[in-house]
């Protein structure tokens, strides 16, 4: 089963595929560009990965202070940065690296705590895509990734379906990649993942409350690559679904930079 | 174990669930750590405001029992200022910054003692409970000055400081201007001033109260989490 939100005619829409695009419970059948798309959950709290994949931690060996590392790199996002598909994501003018991470997304849909791994899959109710932009002129050292690098508004885009965990028979053999403009530029295998799920449910369920609705996205792989004003951007993982955002500059969002005027 | 209630209804004002701490925003935070700011890891002080997301698990009430892991000693007790938003508040000016203020709320910033400031510190932060607010949110037309409300925290009924939000690196405007230039509040979204250079400390068993002038008292009670895990499944 798979499930999107999706507004229509003024109302917020539960929504099916159809061959035609997707069908509504109220039996409409639409275009895929006929709605607006909305995050196809609740979403609860946020739970994000930072350095989940071997290839990733290489690719960024060189700007990281501290390589070594002890425990899962856990990091939360608030409601704000939440986008749907087929929206338009920020890049302030002026930065230098703004990149895409495709993630596989993983919905908790029962009360965890304390849960083992042997247990953890149970509290899986299923999996969508994430483009987990990051802008890394804002990185600093303190908390990092900082809010400001990672939790921007519109930053975090999700969907475009919820797909039930009982139609994903593997979630660790599940291929990711991202398409800019068309052209391929990240690929991975969620089987690369360091912490898998069920490590991370236990992980986190041992000091906090998971509950139905919460998100774990799971970190992305090496092939972080620039991004700029006007660029298509597709994140798509095997089976889960296939995630569009459009990158758009200062002045959609009626702000622009004086000319030589640093951002700061 | 019991879960926490959210405060999410706090008279007069009903709070979004949504909270963002600041962090390191006391100048004392920084000048503790000396050269160590200019090296590795941080290799330099804080730029742009340092925030923290307090989620949904993190929440409790005043009154409420906040469990305490087996085997964590003390746990650090942050005194906060929480300020509440009453209006959508995006690229926010300094200047207007108080006018999207709805009220002002005390909070606790728990948290298991913490090494180091490189890394996001949810394992020992963001755990169920370590983030009460309360006991009500008093409408910012009764607060003249947020930047500059004495506060004191108490510990088994004994008070251990005796503080103040003066002298933050950044205030309550510059903080929402700051923040609201990559991140927009909603009505009952809370943002915390964050805790004071110094904290006290308590642990399982004990009591802790933190009071702000014109705000109230906010209490929570320490509590050990039973060594075996209730809910393994």
């Amino acid at each position: 089963m798979r499930t999107a939100r999706v507004a229509y005619g003024g109302a917020i829409h539960h929504a099916v595929p159809h061959e035609r695009g997707l069908r509504l419970a109220d039996g409409r059948v639409l275009a895929e560009d006929a709605v607006a798309w909305l995050p196809p959950f609740e979403v609860g709290t946020v739970i994000a990965l930072g350095l989940n994949y071997g290839n990733h931690v290489r690719e960024l060996a060189r700007e990281l202070t501290v390589t070594s590392q002890d425990e899962p790199l856990v990091f939360f996002k608030g409601r704000g940065t939440l986008i749907g598909p087929r929206g338009f994501t920020q890049r302030p003018d002026g930065v230098k690296f703004m990149h895409y991470e495709c993630e596989l997304a993983v919905v908790i849909g029962k009360t965890a705590r304390k849960v083992g791994r042997a247990a953890a899959m149970h509290h899986v109710a299923g999996y969508t895509v994430c483009n987990d932009y990051a802008i890394r002129d804002y990185l600093e050292n303190w908390y990092r990734p900082n809010l400001r690098a990672k939790n921007r508004d519109g930053c975090t885009v999700l969907g475009p379906w919820f797909v039930d965990a009982a139609d994903v028979p593997d979630p660790h053999a599940l291929a990711l990649r991202t398409l800019v403009n068309g052209k391929v530029v990240q690929q991975g295998n969620t089987a690369d993942l360091i912490n898998d799920i069920p490590a991370l449910i236990e992980y986190l369920s041992e000091f906090m409350t998971l509950q139905a609705g919460d998100v774990i996205l799971t970190g992305t792989p090496e092939g972080v690559s620039n991004v700029d004003a006007g660029d298509e951007v597709v994140t798509e993982i095997e089976g889960i679904g296939r995630l569009v955002n459009t990158i758009v500059g200062d002045e959609a969002f009626g702000r622009s930079v004086a000319p030589g005027r640093e951002p700061q | 174990m019991a879960t926490p209630h959210l405060p999410f209804d706090v008279p007069p004002y009903r709070l979004s669930g949504a909270v963002y701490g600041a962090l390191l925003n006391d100048p004392a935070q920084l000048v503790a750590l000396g050269d160590a700011v200019h090296q590795p890891p941080y290799r330099a002080p804080p730029q742009a405001p340092v925030l923290e997301v307090k989620p949904r698990h993190t929440l409790s009430g005043d009154g409420d029992d906040v469990f305490v892991p087996v085997g964590a000693g003390e746990i650090e007790i942050g005194a906060s200022l929480g300020i509440v938003v009453g209006t959508v508040a995006c690229r926010v000016s300094m200047a207007q910054a108080l006018d999207v203020v709805a009220g002002y709320v005390i909070a606790g910033d728990l948290g298991l003692p913490l090494g180091s400031h490189y890394r996001p510190s949810v394992r020992l932060k963001a755990r169920d409970g370590f983030c009460p607010l309360g006991p009500r949110v008093v409408p910012a037309a009764e607060v003249p000055n947020p930047d500059a409300l004495v506060f004191e925290v108490s510990v088994a009924d004994e008070v251990v400081q005796r503080g103040t939000t003066a002298g933050r690196i950044r205030g309550v405007a510059r903080l929402i201007a700051e923040v609201t230039e990559f991140m927009t509040l909603l009505p009952g979204d809370v943002l915390l001033l964050g805790r004071p250079g110094a904290v006290p400390l308590a642990r399982a068993g004990q009591s802790v109260a933190i009071a702000f002038a014109g705000l109230g008292r906010l209490h929570v009670r320490l509590v050990a989490e039973a060594p075996v895990a209730g809910q393994r499944a």
